[in-house]
């Protein structure tokens, strides 16, 4: 019997999941096949805004191999609205959404028509047999335009395109004071615009679904990251059934709250299979992909930040718009509103006001993406901090420093109401330093300036924190979110002594098979391969509240340990059974049951004998129930609050505005590690997209509201060639929030590093008279910066220039 | 992204390939790598209604000297362009120009000729053909004809080659012992030119004896920066007399403006990138 001595966790292990991960060896949702399935494309409308005005879809009709082809009308009366779970205030305006548009498409991009065939081929080749005339509406994209008077509006029958204001105020909650006050009084004042620019997810595997509807229940393969809530808002959606509803989610690939949605092509494909009774699969295009799955961040952030002159903060104040895109979308409304407590991040404001207003554009509907309002308001104060060390001669690391809530503060209730269980600030920052060589790059970054050399260097901060483990159900429902943060897990102990743990979380890519089977074999003290992670299917995991928001490990596993300790208490009493004791002194240890005291040599038997024992069920204690399995539902009390320090040097070449980073130092602070590998493989991964926030990505659209950045030549996702080597290191301060210590790390990357890097482009011509430069920070916008002054040069190219991308409009 | 349905041949000679152009008529297209051409299907931008595909035909593919003269066949692959000797010794800039090429995937079914007849002024390997004052021998029906690239490129995407005409190899002058850089100025590796700079130069007792210099992505076509080349025949290899020269870059150029440059920036970046592209040509 292999007893595990060394804890499993801590262990750098290989994840379980990477062979058949890496090399292929699953099945996808667009692998799947069914007998007899037939193959929906869909036809997007090509323009922004415009009234649908004829539809011709008999020759499409006629073509070989098409079963079927739906218009909106013929499918409006059972699609319904695609659900929004976020009514953020109670006058909010949601304008119905509908999964394929009847008389009006408000984005480009917008499903108009499908076609089922028997092919995908034959459905790809029916679409351009589509006729569909449009008359033009005037297009709305400019948020600041969008909520001026008189404004063109893209729901003409809401009146507005405000959908909500959402607003947080120290003063009126108590927890801080008045800010205006602090603003009044200030002795500096630091007033700033950012723009988050818009993001497209960009996950590797395309969304992709198939539905079967012959058997008795409808059973929907999505590559989604939420197949249990999924199932519940399509219950709610469409009128069927619950328990008639089964969803799966095989393996999926990716998702950074991309695919945190119902979407219209999973309405769709539901609907249309119903309709004709035969099994259907739809599988998104790359270009598809970037244009109509939702897109992430776009804000437009005002800031006032009060301080006195030794560099203390007296005031923040934040007034946001936030641009909805044509619809609201599951969280989308929330997204703003998960920000709003982080403004304030790891500082002591006295005062703080938070107003945000949500707007509707012709573009594609925005949600959630990695990290969801907290990079935005990451980006926000530590650009804030940068711009007021500067504004005080003060080193920035050092203004940082007199702000932030001290280790023996701690637990500590922010202006924004939060309390933060644990942090240790000092210690991040000192260790990032260190490896940084700060004082080195600082002394070189000065030489470099007085040389007037072309390489100037910079040197950006971002000491972050966020608040993920989504989430507490009672601040949930303070938030008017309709449903709760808890999460669910189940252990069966199989007969032969191995393990099955059912989780409602639902990996797609983060590797809880892996984490999952380190914590159930030291919990349960069975070896780490005895443990099978079962996921993403409500029949097998029947409930769950799925991945997001860093909340698998704080949330998920949480409830794993609590089902391994049902587990074992029930075992204890059946092991005291069978080494003739009393269970009060029986005790259990690396996978066995002893009578207390009783020494290594005494007899044991082991939580395998158990479960054998329980399965033959011969000689059971009385009142014992002849099963081990157990289930747990935990429900946070707080969130976590992971944190760290990034340190990131640049170097600008002044000559033609490339931005190149040198050295990247990330310290973070993730309380308990399971696995270190993993933990650093969401490091990596998310300052590669906070950095490509930074510098490389924007979804740009043209005056009539096309995406112009609709492939992956022109919206540019950096591959390891363009980014540094990461010196990645951690501090380690558990949380006290929860039983394993752990905090989230999926997001924590992404969060910290965009400020970092913008802050050293930033610093590097700080001295040529730049104070801001639009992200991302292309060559041209820096260049222009420096030479001009202008921070937010490029854009929207008047012609076509060379490269795959242009081919649209030069062939 | 699923193309539209087209029939397929794939001959085994010049000859044989040219017929099945012509005889296919004006919607039909030949395919060598695919790594633009498919894209183009796939984004259904085209709809040839015939593939004829040169990958099977050996005489177009491979490096050979002809005297004075390389000689590249059309159907060469980015990856042995890379690789093969002969270029390296005697077209060094071709070499060094591929190297920036896309990435691994793409350099391996990707092809010189097929770059060439694509004409997309941002690819990198025009210039270069430009600046070598290479020929491009093409065959029809009326027979074969080799065209200067000074008079192949005509337009984005729009080459001199006549309805039914295939490109077949690329002839150039031998430039042995010259040294040469290619500078590539893009936002993320394996993207296309912003633009980029394609020098060759040869040194004799400190001067700079003769001068190519090849702009990407600074016109509807490839530009050659004669006004560069001149500024440098004579000169000293030094620094002052390298910014000196780049200086003309821009000069005749009529770049676009994109969401990566305008203009201005484009021209700017010419001068800056031909300075650099003399230099590191004259290290190496
Ligand atoms: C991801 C990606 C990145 C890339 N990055 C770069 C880059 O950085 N720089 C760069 O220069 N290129 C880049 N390319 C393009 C690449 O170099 C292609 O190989 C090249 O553009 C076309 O060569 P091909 O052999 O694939 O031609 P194909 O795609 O097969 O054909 C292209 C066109 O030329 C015609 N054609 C091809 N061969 C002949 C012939 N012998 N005679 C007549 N007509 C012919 C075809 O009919 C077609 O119209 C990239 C491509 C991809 C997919």
């Amino acid at each position: 019997m292999t007893a595990t001595i060394e804890p499993e966790v801590g262990r750098a292990r290989l994840r379980k999941e990477d062979a058949r991960l890496i090399a292929g060896r699953t099945r996808w949702t667009d692998n799947l096949t069914l007998p007899g399935l037939l193959h929906m494309a869909i036809m997007r409308s090509p323009l922004a805004h415009a009234r649908i005005t004829r539809v011709d879809v008999s020759s499409a009709r006629q073509l070989p191999g098409v079963i079927a082809v739906f218009t909106g009308a013929d499918l409006a009366d059972e699609q319904g609205s695609l659900p929004c779970a976020w009514p953020i205030t109670e006058d909010m305006l949601s304008p119905n959404a509908p999964s394929i548009a009847v008389d009006q498409v408000n984005f480009a991009g917008e499903a108009v028509a499908v076609v089922v065939a028997r092919s995908a081929y034959e459905a790809a080749d029916a679409i351009e047999a589509i006729d569909i005339d449009y008359e033009d509406l005037p297009v709305v994209l400019d948020m600041e335009a969008a909520v001026a008077d008189g404004a063109d509006l893209v729901h003409a029958d809401l009146g507005t395109n405000k959908s909500a204001t959402w607003v947080f105020d120290s003063a009126e909650a108590g927890t801080g004071s008045e800010v205006e006050e602090a603003i009044a009084g200030a002795e500096v004042l630091i007033e700033r615009t950012y723009r988050q620019q818009r993001l497209i997810p960009a996950f590797m595997e395309p969304r992709s679904v198939m539905v079967d509807p012959t058997g008795e229940q409808f059973t929907l393969w999505s590559a989604t990251q939420i197949p249990h809530i999924l199932r519940i808002m399509l219950a709610m959606t469409l009128s069927v059934p619950e328990h008639k509803v089964r969803v799966i989610a095989p393996d999926v690939g990716g998702g950074f709250g991309g695919k945190l949605q119902v979407t219209p092509e999973e309405v769709l494909t539901f609907l249309v299979a119903r309709r004709l009774g035969k099994p259907v699969k739809y599988t998104e295009s790359r270009s598809e992909s970037i244009l109509a799955a939702h897109h992430g961040r776009d804000q437009l952030q005002k800031l006032t930040l009060s301080a006195r002159r030794d560099g203390t903060v007296t005031g923040l104040k934040v007034e946001l718009l936030a641009d909805m895109g044509a619809y609201l979308r599951l969280v989308g409304p929330g997204v703003p509103i998960l920000g709003a407590f982080m403004f304030n991040s790891i500082y002591k404001f006295p005062a703080y006001r938070f107003v945000c207003t949500n707007v509707f554009t012709n573009k594609t509907p925005t949600d959630a993406y990695r990290g969801a309002g907290r990079p935005e308001a990451t980006f926000a104060i530590e650009r804030l901090m940068d711009e007021l060390a500067a504004e005080l001669d003060l080193d920035p690391v050092a203004v940082r420093e007199r702000n932030w809530i001290r280790h023996e503060e701690f637990p500590f209730t922010t202006v924004a109401g939060l309390t933060y269980d644990s942090g240790n600030y000092e210690a991040a920052t000192a260790r990032a330093k260190e490896l940084f060589a700060y004082d080195a790059l600082r002394a070189e970054q000065a030489q470099r300036r007085e040389r007037g050399d072309t390489v100037q260097l910079g040197i950006g901060t971002s000491t972050f924190t966020e608040m993920c483990g989504l989430a507490p159900s009672r601040v949930l429902g303070a938030l008017a979110y309709s449903a709760g943060g808890w999460e669910h897990a189940a252990i069966r102990m199989l007969p032969t002594g191995k393990v099955e743990v059912v989780t409602g979380s639902s990996p797609h890519g983060q590797g809880h098979e892996t984490a999952w089977s380190q914590i159930v074999a030291d919990q349960l003290g069975v070896p780490f391969e005895d443990v099978e992670v079962l996921h993403g299917d409500t029949q097998s995991s029947h409930k769950g509240m799925d991945t997001y928001g860093s909340r698998s490990l704080t949330v998920g596993a949480i409830a794993v340990v609590q089902a391994a300790d049902k587990v074992k208490a029930k075992a204890a009493k059946v092991a005291a059974h069978m080494l003739e004791a009393a269970e009060s002194d029986v005790e259990f240890a690396a996978g066995a049951f002893r009578v207390r005291g009783a020494g290594a040599d005494a007899t044991s038997v082991s939580i395998q004998d158990v479960a054998l024992a329980v399965f033959a069920a011969h000689d059971l204690p009385e009142g014992v129930e002849p099963n081990l399995d157990s289930e747990a539902t935990f429900d946070p009390e707080n969130f976590s609050f992971p944190h760290g320090t990034h340190l990131c040097a640049v170097e600008v070449d002044t000559e033609t505005g490339r931005v190149r980073i040198r050295e990247y130092v990330a310290v973070d602070d993730v309380g308990r590690v399971v696995n270190p590998l993993i933990v650093e493989g969401q490091v990596h991964g998310g300052l590669a997209q906070g950095i490509a926030q930074a510098l490389f990505e924007e979804a740009v659209h043209d005056e009539s509201g096309t995406l112009t950045t609709g492939t992956l030549a022109d919206y540019l996702v950096p591959s390891a060639a363009d980014l540094p080597n990461f010196t990645t290191d951690r501090t380690e301060t558990p949380a006290t929030s929860n039983p394993l210590g752990v905090k989230g790390v999926g997001e924590a990357g992404t969060i910290a590093s965009t400020p970092a890097v913008v802050n050293a482009v930033v610093d590097a011509v700080r001295h040529l008279g730049v104070s801001d430069v639009q992200m991302p920070c292309t060559p041209l916008r820096v260049w222009r910066a420096i030479h001009t002054g202008q921070t937010d040069a490029g854009g929207l190219g008047g012609e076509a220039g060379g490269g795959l991308g242009s081919m649209g409009g030069t062939q | 992204m699923i193309p539209a349905a087209f029939d397929y041949v794939a001959p085994t000679t010049v000859d044989d390939a040219v017929r099945a152009l012509s005889e296919a008529g004006e919607d039909a297209k030949v395919i060598a790598g695919g790594q633009s051409l498919l894209p183009v299907l796939r984004m259904r931008l085209a709809a040839p209604s015939k593939l004829i595909d040169l990958g099977r035909i050996p005489e177009l593919r491979g490096v050979r000297e002809d005297g004075d003269t390389l000689v590249i066949g059309a159907m060469t692959t980015h990856y042995e362009v890379q690789r093969d000797p002969l270029v390296r010794e005697h077209a060094l800039l071709l070499a060094c120009a591929t190297d920036t090429v896309a990435d691994p995937q793409v350099r391996h079914r990707g092809t010189l000729g097929g770059s060439l007849a694509h004409a997309d002024p941002a690819g990198d390997l025009l210039a270069p053909a430009l600046a070598l004052d290479a020929e491009l021998v093409v065959s029809g029906m009326d027979g074969r004809r080799a065209v200067p690239a000074t008079e192949f490129f005509t337009d984005f995407f729009e080459t001199s080659l006549r309805p039914g005409e295939i490109l077949c190899e690329i002839r150039l002058p031998k430039y042995t012992g010259w040294s040469a850089h290619y500078e590539k100025f893009n936002r993320v590796a394996q993207a296309w030119s912003i633009v980029a700079v394609a020098a060759a130069v040869r040194v004799e007792n400190d001067t700079i004896a003769q001068a190519r210099v090849g702009l990407t992505n600074m016109a509807a076509t490839p530009v050659r920066a004669t006004a560069v080349e001149q500024a440098l025949i004579g000169q000293p290899a030094t620094p002052e007399a390298i910014t000196e020269a780049a200086q003309h870059a821009a000069e005749g150029t009529a770049p676009t403006t994109d969401g990566n440059a305008d203009v201005e920036y484009r021209q700017h970046l010419a001068r800056v990138l031909t300075s650099r592209a003399v230099t590191a040509a004259l290290s190496t």
